[in-house]
């Protein structure tokens, strides 16, 4: 540890993401401009802002309620190495335009603020609803301020779509889950076959959505780490760092340096053990026993020198808006580091040399440069499309400018490329984890971050499987009143179908392996 | 290319002996914070405004232990409700308090058969609070008898090891949890804890079930499907409630989704909170459930061994 602070550096040079208002009749042009120069739609919500000072009463009768203003969002990268911007849009009375057909990867968005806010798109290419569950009935949209009463399900029998064409006798339906074979998340997938070739695959991964956005409405904005880190356990600290940028940038409050030291160390760990896990979940399904095994037994280790080191096995309780709780116990993290690097060293060697282990992902799975970007894949899976994007280089926060961060690409698409990017990841996890418990400075971990009445923010976290985003505005008590969460497996599962259909079933679990999905994050 | 058997020969065994004896893997692991009324400040709420899944409560009314002299918590007229079946061991209310009531502990083995052993209560003659977590002794009380245990729960415990004959078939669903849950009992067959060397499986149908185990809150679209689950078990059948969301929905809970874990949904066994329970403290409710281990919290807090004849 050094005694000395670091060379001083620029501060969170943009506290605030700019904010642009686009009229509604622009909207489709503007996207459209922004999509042809290299842009990409990062994300989009809406939020139903307070009117005329008075805040949303929590729970009050919604009929008496006057008409809520609904205000949409879409945060948008002009290009890999920029800062985002946000696009506003109040859409009034009028239908907002779907923007599906010029930015593909909008169209969950849209699809889920219909089913979630009431506000429906012109000409949405597919505008089923995508949280709601076939059977299910919302009195009113769960979104909307005030309270949400619950969603019931009419007791659906299940039905399958109906194929036709010359050939439909041929073709198999395979309806698997939601309950599936071992410990799984719950999930739905429905596949249609002949033989062994897969004609179409279609996912429904809402099941598990338990309305988390809703959740955060009303409570104190310290208290919100506590809903954050339960989104997607195995994103603790992304989605809890997310957040907590969220909040210090609408406060504009800057964090001390040794916080954001340690939490760079924090997510690092985190990068690290769900890496491990991976890597033996895909020996699972290659059937390497002992490669699995091994995987296992090492992010079983980096659980336990998390639990040392933080008293949790997934990081959790540490990252709060303006720092830190409390100090990580760093004592023993060097030695047990050294031993799973030791290890991993050669297990990663062992991966890259069996050949039938390779061969199973060597073609498989394969999600094109263009399909990526497109379709919004993000983390280790765009990466391993060719797609050199990685926040923690072109949207630096903490403290990554200053540490031997290493961004992995590769130009494979399969699924052998998804393995050899998170195996460059987690050496460089490693290593980042080594830099920062040398470089870490002394002083305090906490700075005050009093939440801005009004006030709103975003945040961001490259987290193990990619981006995860946060946007949050407060009311005018300080409270929170919208938080949005864009998880990377929502990202991922957009574009995963993509690679599926005309594939074959034995290569299925592979396929799913090697992208290393959470439906949790997915559904919420 | 690599000789892999050869390779995991040369690795040995890394597979613990716990709970007989050595390493339960979990040193350093924070588990629910423990509350001594004792020290709580008149008039102080900080820790329940603090405790977002509602753990923490404050009852108007009797002083704690209902007598005229009690201390701290009691002085002001109200009195803490502590419900560890609500605990997400978020550590918030550790930190908040300003007297130490609340204190770090590494209690996680919280498996009960009963839900009311998950609300604090006082200590009713026996010394509490030990705090040693499940160990080598415990282990050994092996299918011993509780103090408490009536003749029909003797009766129950020879017609688990008669039908189970001390194996276990575990049916496991995702009522909707965050996956912190799912990612512990992954770890289960990891080389480390190695769930197979204690004749405990998980099964893929529910048909070779003994165990429906449950994570999540369970959400309104889950609800049917984890109940047909259960109709599908053949009896006898128990079932877990695995991790706080399952026990009382915790923080995911309620809302306009889910419901609050099992309650009103299914007849649960044992219940196991934690967020998320860690390998051990699974480990530990398995073995309690089959009679293996004993039940080592009663009335919110780890008791001491004496307890246990």
């Amino acid at each position: 540890m050094s005694p000395e602070q670091p060379p001083l550096r620029a501060r969170q040079e943009a506290h605030a993401t700019p904010i642009r208002d686009v009229p509604l009749r622009d909207l489709e042009q503007r996207c459209g401009a922004a999509v042809a120069a290299g842009a990409r739609v990062q994300l989009a919500y809406a939020w139903f802002p307070e009117t005329a000072g008075e805040p949303h009463v929590q729970g009050s009768g919604a009929e008496a309620a006057p008409p809520e203003t609904i205000e949409l969002r879409y945060v948008v990268h002009s290009s890999a190495g920029h800062p985002p911007e946000i696009w506003r849009c109040r859409p009034g009375t009028l239908p907002p335009p779907s923007l599906a057909s010029i930015a593909p990867l909008v169209s969950w968005y849209e699809r889920e603020i219909t089913d979630l806010c009431g506000l429906s798109f012109q000409n949405q290419p597919q505008p089923e609803p995508l949280v709601l569950l076939p059977g299910a009935r919302a009195t009113r949209p769960p979104l909307r301020p005030g309270a949400a009463p619950p969603l019931s399900y009419a007791p659906e029998p299940s039905s399958l779509p109906e194929v036709a064409g010359s050939a439909h006798r041929d073709v198999q339906l395979l309806p698997f889950g939601p309950i599936r074979a071992d410990v799984l998340e719950s999930a739905q997938f429905t596949f249609f076959y002949i033989g062994e070739g897969i004609l179409h695959y279609d996912p429904q991964l809402f099941f598990k959505h338990r309305g988390m956005e809703k959740r955060f409405e009303g409570i104190r904005p310290e208290l919100g780490t506590v809903l954050a880190e339960r989104v997607s356990a195995v994103g603790s600290v992304a989605h809890a760092l997310a957040y907590s940028r969220a909040l210090e940038a609408a406060a504009k409050c800057d964090v001390p340096p040794r916080a954001e030291w340690l939490r760079v160390l924090l997510a690092e760990l985190e990068r690290l053990y769900n890496h491990l896990h991976y890597f033996g979940h895909l020996c699972h399904t290659t059937t390497l026993k002992v490669g699995e095994a091994e995987g296992k037994y090492l992010e079983e280790l980096a659980k336990q020198l998390n639990a040392e080191a933080t008293g949790s096995r997934f990081l959790r309780s540490l990252v709060c808006p303006g720092g830190l709780r409390r100090e990580p116990r760093l004592g023993g993290i060097a030695v047990r580091l050294a031993k799973i690097h030791r290890e991993f060293a050669r297990y990663a060697e062992m991966l890259e040399t069996t050949t039938t282990h390779l061969d199973r992902l060597i073609t498989t799975g394969v999600l094109g440069k263009q399909l990526a970007f497109d379709l919004g894949a993000t983390g280790p899976i765009e990466r391993a499309s060719g797609v050199d994007r990685d926040p923690r280089r072109d949207q630096p926060y903490g403290v990554y400018r200053e540490l031997p961060l290493r961004v992995a690409t590769s130009d494979g698409c399969d699924a052998h490329a998804r393995q050899q990017v998170r195996i460059a990841e987690t050496l460089n996890s490693i290593e980042l984890i080594q830099a920062a418990l040398g470089g870490l400075p002394s002083g305090a971990i906490r700075a005050e971050c009093p939440p801005a009445a009004r006030g709103e923010g975003l945040g961001w976290a490259e987290s193990p499987r990619g981006s995860v985003y946060y946007a949050v505005h407060l009311d005018s008590a300080g409270k929170l009143a919208r938080v949005k969460i864009k998880s990377p497996s929502f990202s991922n599962w957009r574009v995963f179908p993509h690679t599926v259909h005309q594939s074959n079933m034995m290569d299925y679990a592979i396929n799913e392996a090697s992208f290393g999905l959470t439906v949790a994050g997915c559904a919420r | 290319m690599p000789f892999w058997t050869r390779y995991g020969l040369k690795q040995g065994k890394a597979s613990t002996k716990w709970p007989s004896e050595g390493d339960d893997g979990q040193s350093g692991v924070l588990g629910m914070p423990r509350f001594d009324p004792a020290k709580c400040q008149s008039g102080c709420r900080e820790c329940a405004d603090a405790c977002l899944p509602g753990a923490i409560a404050i009852e108007e009314g009797d002083p704690i232990d209902g007598s005229a002299d009690s201390l701290g918590a009691s002085r002001g007229g109200a009195r803490l409700k502590v419900d560890y079946g609500r605990c997400v061991v978020c550590q918030m209310c550790v930190e908040v308090c300003p007297t130490e009531a609340f204190s770090p502990s590494n209690d996680w083995a919280f498996g009960v058969r009963r839900r009311e052993d998950l609300l604090w209560a006082r200590p009713s003659g026996v010394a509490a609070g030990v705090g040693a977590n499940v160990g080598a002794a415990g282990a050994r009380a092996d299918a011993g008898a509780g103090a408490g245990d009536s003749a029909a729960e003797k009766e129950l415990k020879g017609e688990i090891r008669r039908i189970f004959g001390r194996s276990l078939h575990i049916r496991h669903v995702d009522a909707g949890s965050c996956n912190g849950c799912e990612s512990e009992l992954q770890a289960l067959n990891n080389p480390f804890y190695n769930l197979h060397r204690l004749g405990i499986f998980f099964t893929p149908s529910p048909r070779f079930a003994d165990l429906l185990l449950v994570t999540g809150p369970v959400t309104h679209a889950l609800r049917n499907p984890l109940q047909e689950a259960y109709r599908a078990m053949p009896e006898p059948r128990f079932v877990m409630a695995l991790g706080t969301c399952a026990v009382s929905g915790g923080t995911n809970g309620g809302g306009y989704a889910c419901g609050n874990g099992l309650e009103g949904v299914l007849p649960v066994d044992l219940y196991v909170p934690g967020c998320p329970p860690n390998p051990a403290a699974i480990i530990h409710a398995l073995l309690m459930l089959v009679r293996r281990m004993p039940q080592r919290v009663r009335g919110g807090q780890i008791v001491g061994e004496s307890e246990r004849a």
